[in-house]
């Protein structure tokens, strides 16, 4: 094993995983991430702790991650680019592994363009793929990026996006292979709707061998409403929403919209679960946490495996 | 031809920099601010009249044929009388042009302009930046097109997932530089090219601010 991250042990037992989303909150108190995370106990096997997603300014994903860590979650510390450099990024991977956290995101970072200040300095000193690499150099070869030897490696479970998505198509699988030669162990994709479009990446990423390589959990976001599935598809660049499903949306009578995006989702991780190469399932119930447990438990992943020790 | 582009300062801040200074020495440039028109002699013709609405004395004014050049002092020796009747020189040229006449004359100096960026003029009016000169060029691998200056993560890997139709996520009208250099290398059956990992950069290429002295051998 690479780290002692029960996702990390579900993958490689071959179990189909779980992880969620937890978004900090814009304040020090940390009763609300404690909220959020006994809320996903015992449903995921490894819960994202967003790093000031959009560029809007919360509580750091290390001091959230610690909080979920001591209610006996398994928090998976997503890091973006955009605002340390290699020093601060190295220094921070150190002080989160010593804290007890396993699992690390690598990601470049949304441009501060749409955050809450948009008149901040960006750093992008490296990107995610470089942040992947550095990551595997400082665990597997106890080595600084500068090339000076560090004592007492970071044991992290490396993951990264990928947003099958995005155009031009045509690179998605190659970037995908990039990161994979850079190190990483697992990838969570980007919000799965356009299933026919994924079926196809996915064949590609197999026509390269690529699935056997890297864990791939299926990224999807349940709609709460019409309004938020047009937003989805017209205002979320490398979103892409079929109109199928705008129309089963409008279509669902006025007090079962919600529940209608929670069947969309489910019946989603069902159609991912027969995909070859797909081993879990990412769920990103934004701002719609307390959902993730009925989720779970109607695609059929209740109870989540045990793991020994 | 590399410029310097240049956009002209709010009214109300250089009000706020010439406050307290009356008699006003402007100086163009025959250059750069020709193309942005941004300090040319139409434009400066315009400043004049809109500092003395403002209640400023113009003791006069030269556009000098290329603000940045050496000959500048000699340039600006033949207004000396006015120069010297003046309280500030107020300068409608690039930063480069503002610190060389600072240099020259012992004199306060304001500048009228922000210099944004060094670029070209790509189609009539739109001016794009070229290169951000960080001392570790990859053009050799991306095609001749430049993401650490072109995409505004200045990405050296690939894209990120925020591509949209070919256009920046963060703005629609600029295009996504690795869709363009994607398309370049493949026109030019390279596209291996971009399987190759960028290291981070090495920004010691020459570290800010640049200098760099050529041994004699």
């Amino acid at each position: 094993m690479k780290s002692e991250s029960r996702l990390e042990q579900i993958l490689t037992k071959g179990e189909f995983a779980v992880t969620s989303e937890c978004g900090p909150p814009r304040g020090a108190d940390a009763e609300v991430i404690r909220k959020k995370g006994e809320v996903l106990k015992g449903f995921v096997d490894g819960v994202n702790v967003t790093d000031n997603q959009t560029s809007v300014v919360r509580m750091s994903s290390i001091s959230s991650c610690v909080i979920l860590k001591g209610l006996g979650l398994n928090p998976i510390m997503q890091m973006v680019t955009r605002d340390r450099n290699r020093i601060a990024i190295q220094s921070d991977i150190l002080g989160a592994a010593a804290l007890g956290i396993n699992n690390i995101l690598c990601l470049t970072g949304d441009h501060q363009k749409f955050g809450d200040h948009a008149s901040a300095k960006n750093v992008f000193d490296m990107d995610s793929i470089q942040l992947v690499q550095t990551v595997k150099l400082m665990r597997d070869e106890g080595k600084f990026l500068g090339g000076e030897e560090l004592k007492g490696s970071p044991k992290m479970f490396i993951g990264a996006a990928e947003n099958p998505f995005a155009d031009p198509f045509e690179i998605r699988v190659p970037r995908l292979a990039k990161k994979i030669a850079a190190g990483v162990d697992f990838i969570q994709t980007q919000c799965i709707y356009n299933l026919p479009k994924f079926e196809k990446w996915m064949k590609l990423v197999r026509d390269r061998g690529l699935h056997e390589r890297v864990h791939i959990l299926g990224g999807v976001t349940p709609f709460k409403s019409v309004g938020m599935a047009n937003y989805m598809k017209k205002s979320v660049p490398g979103m892409d929403v079929p109109d199928e499903l705008i129309e089963r949306m409008k279509a669902a009578p006025k007090e079962k919209k919600a529940e209608e995006g929670i069947n969309i989702c489910i019946e989603t991780i069902k159609r991912l679960r027969e995909i070859e190469g797909i081993h879990g399932v990412h769920i990103m119930a934004i701002e719609w946490e307390e959902m993730v447990p009925e989720i779970v438990k109607r695609a059929g992943l209740f109870p989540r495996p045990h793991i020994e020790g | 031809m590399i410029r310097s582009i240049t956009q002209q300062k709010s009214e109300e801040e250089i009000l706020r920099l010439l406050e307290g200074l009356v008699r006003v020495f402007i100086i163009g440039c025959g250059t750069c601010v020709t193309l942005t028109h941004t300090g040319g002699e139409p434009e400066m013709e315009a400043m004049k009249e809109k500092l003395s609405d403002k209640g400023k004395l113009i003791t006069g004014g030269v556009v000098l044929p290329v603000a940045c050049d050496n000959l500048t002092g000699d340039a600006l020796s033949k207004h000396g009388q006015q120069i010297a009747q003046a309280d500030v020189l107020f300068i409608m040229t690039c930063a480069f042009g503002v610190q060389t006449v600072a240099r020259q004359l012992k004199k306060l100096v304001v500048p009228a302009l922000d210099t944004l960026f060094i670029g070209k003029e790509t189609a009539l009016g739109q001016f794009d930046e070229i290169c951000l000169q960080c001392g570790a060029c990859i053009l050799g691998e991306t095609g001749g097109i430049c993401p650490v200056t072109s995409c505004h993560k200045g990405l050296v890997n690939g894209p990120c997932g925020g591509t949209n139709n070919g256009k920046c996520e963060i703005d629609s009208a600029k295009d996504c530089a690795w869709t363009l250099i994607y398309n370049r290398l493949k026109d030019l059956s390279s596209l291996d090219a971009m399987r190759r990992f960028q290291q981070p950069r090495n920004h010691q290429g020459e570290p800010k601010p640049g200098k760099l002295v050529i041994s004699a051998s």
